[in-house]
């Protein structure tokens, strides 16, 4: 792929859009929101990161990841027109079609946002679809918010109720938005859990405390989602990495109800 | 297939690898180098050894190399090429004097590796591969294979299983089409088979402990505090996963020598700390006990669930191979008593 459009989201967080360098391939390529693929830096290796963008954008795809070892350096020292690989799609899907008619209610924490933005997206654009849907986000700083620009966007929107947040003692004077851990103010915002499906990102502590607070609210853990980002390497169950219980999270995964995370071992 | 039977001598079964390696055959028998038994390949049939219980490593680098190439990379200023890897991996090989065991492991490690997606690499080398396994005579304190429900005899997974009865012969058992080529290819060395019960001349390896229901009832293991108790001396170094004929968990890497590399995949090790290690510094498994149990529990629940088998065939190399004296037979005995 060449490396078409780079935006730089955050400290140590970018996010690449690219292009099929095969034309034909690229037009042929497509894939369901929630799925991941592994894109290469040569010479230093792969890195797994979700597909960023909507399947309804067709004319290149989006990748958004924190650089933090050797490999997703060498990634973050690409310049624009740089060729990196890309092997994919890999993975299962949210099944945004059996939502329709429903309130959708999105809790996002960090770098967990974009594989939310990609279903974010796509719901959007079938927006009629769906009733309420409202997005709460939150990072440790607001310099840490990703995807700024579509956030504001969404905050324009009178049809998705958008709630930011940052951690308490990190706002600014300038912060407008809420002060609090993203599970906190998801118990002060008090969803309902009537005909609405969650999905809910973030680091695995986050998860953990947001479940619980649905938990409190009502919500059916068969309409709870997440995905996972375990470690991942080949990307279809063979090389044992994100092995958890009976499934692989490549393979079964990454999407998963909180129903089907009950029955697995706590190690993701 | 139906087992058929046949018996070879001692001077014909030399005779018969030795024609096989003319024929262009490669062959990868135990070889005894620096007091360790070990598979390599053989120029002579004479190089083999019989001294050995079980080999150190098992046949599994002749179908799953430690390190495999998976495709050649070369950058240039304005693009990158990628070449395939080579479409003929191996010629046609037999694997001389592997244990029943070790047959059972190949196929566990070709039910994983043909499950779903085929790995392509694993089933061109063992589509070009025969098993001529040899039974037992001799077993040590660390083999437990007729508690995984497998023994000394045992023909599963092997394509020829050869049992050594009296005066220097062989007892020769075919089971499928594969073991069946190399007796029709070299008919004239094999004579017909005695009517004997090949039992007698197999060891008896005492069963340790009850396998029935035993992926079931580890169910309620998982919070245990006999994975801390049993991992103590664990040091993660991974050596069990290096010698188990059925471990198959993989890296990818790049290797490079300037603008021009590989892309390989190398053995690794769910016993490794930073197998499960995510780049925000979170590790699901951050314990060396829950690597531990992630190990038999894998092995012992997860496989019975995806695959309908166990990922362990009692060969005992993880206990034989591992510094710290730590022993799966005891560890199993002991977890089935505790649970």
């Amino acid at each position: 792929m060449r490396v078409d459009k780079i935006i730089e989201e955050a400290p140590f967080i970018k996010t690449f859009h690219l292009k099929f360098i095969d034309e034909e391939q690229g037009n042929k390529f497509t894939f369901k929101t929630g799925q991941f693929a592994e894109y290469s830096a040569f010479g230093e290796g792969e890195s797994t990161f979700c597909i960023a963008s909507s399947p309804t954008t067709t004319d290149h795809i989006e990748c958004t990841f924190r650089y933090a070892g050797k490999v997703t350096t060498a990634l973050a020292m690409k310049a624009e027109g740089d060729i990196i690989g890309f092997r994919g799609p890999y993975g299962n899907c949210f099944p945004i079609h059996e939502w329709k008619g429903k309130n959708l209610l999105f809790v996002a924490g960090g770098i967990a946002l974009p594989p939310m933005r990609s279903v974010i997206q796509n719901c959007l654009g079938f927006r009629d679809d769906y009733k309420k849907i409202t997005i709460l986000y939150g990072a440790k700083t607001a310099d840490d918010l990703v995807y700024k620009d579509e956030l504001r966007n969404w905050e324009e929107r009178t049809d998705i109720d958008l709630i930011t947040t940052v951690d308490p003692g990190r706002e600014t004077p300038a912060w407008k938005g809420k002060v609090g851990f993203v599970p906190k103010i998801l118990q002060d915002i008090e969803p309902s859990a009537e005909n609405t499906v969650a999905i809910v990102c973030g680091p695995p502590i986050m998860i953990k405390y947001s479940f619980a607070v649905l938990d409190k609210l009502g919500f059916d853990d068969k309409n709870v989602y997440t995905t996972l980002e375990n470690r991942m390497k080949c990307g279809f169950g063979k090389c044992g990495r994100c092995n958890v219980g009976k499934i692989f999270v490549c393979k079964d995964g990454p999407v998963f109800t909180y129903k089907q995370l009950k029955e697995l071992p706590m190690e993701y | 297939m139906d087992i058929t039977r046949h018996l070879i001598s001692k001077e014909k079964l030399s005779s018969l690898i030795g024609k096989c390696m003319e024929d262009g055959k490669k062959v990868y028998a135990p070889v005894k180098k620096n007091n360790l038994v070990n598979f390599a390949f053989i120029s002579s049939f004479q190089e083999i050894t019989n001294d050995y219980i079980n080999t150190v490593q098992s046949a599994k680098p002749v179908l799953f190399p430690k390190a495999e190439k998976l495709m050649e990379i070369k950058m240039s200023k304005d693009n990158i090429e990628l070449k395939s890897r080579d479409k003929n991996l191996i010629s046609e090989t037999i694997v001389y004097g592997s244990r029943p065991c070790d047959a059972t492991g190949i196929n566990i490690l070709n039910k994983m590796f043909t499950a779903g997606i085929t790995d392509q690499l694993f089933a061109e080398r063992f589509a070009k591969t025969t098993l001529i396994s040899v039974s037992c005579k001799k077993c040590d304190s660390k083999c437990f294979c007729t508690s995984m429900g497998i023994n000394p005899g045992n023909t599963d997974g092997s394509d020829i299983l050869l049992t050594e009865v009296e005066n220097g012969n062989y007892l020769v058992e075919i089971m499928t089409d594969k073991g069946q080529k190399i007796i029709s290819s070299y008919q004239s060395y094999f004579d017909k088979a005695p009517d004997i019960n090949k039992d007698k001349y197999l060891v008896d390896v005492p069963v340790a402990f009850e396998l029935k229901g035993f992926d079931e009832k580890i169910k309620d293991a998982f919070d245990s505090p006999i994975w801390l108790e049993q991992s103590m001396r664990c040091i993660g170094c991974g050596s069990c996963a290096y010698a188990c004929p059925t471990c198959a968990c993989f890296d990818i890497q790049d290797s490079f020598n300037g603008q021009e590399g590989q892309r390989k995949r190398n053995w690794d090790s769910c016993g490794f700390s930073m197998f499960t290690l995510h780049s925000s510094g979170h590790n699901p498994r951050e314990v060396q006990s829950k690597r531990w149990r992630q190990r038999i529990l894998h092995k012992f629940q997860y496989m019975p669930e995806q695959f309908q088998l166990f990922g362990c065939t009692g060969c005992g190399r993880c206990s034989r191979s591992c510094p710290t004296d730590m022993n799966i037979k005891e560890h199993l005995i002991n977890l089935i008593k505790n649970i």
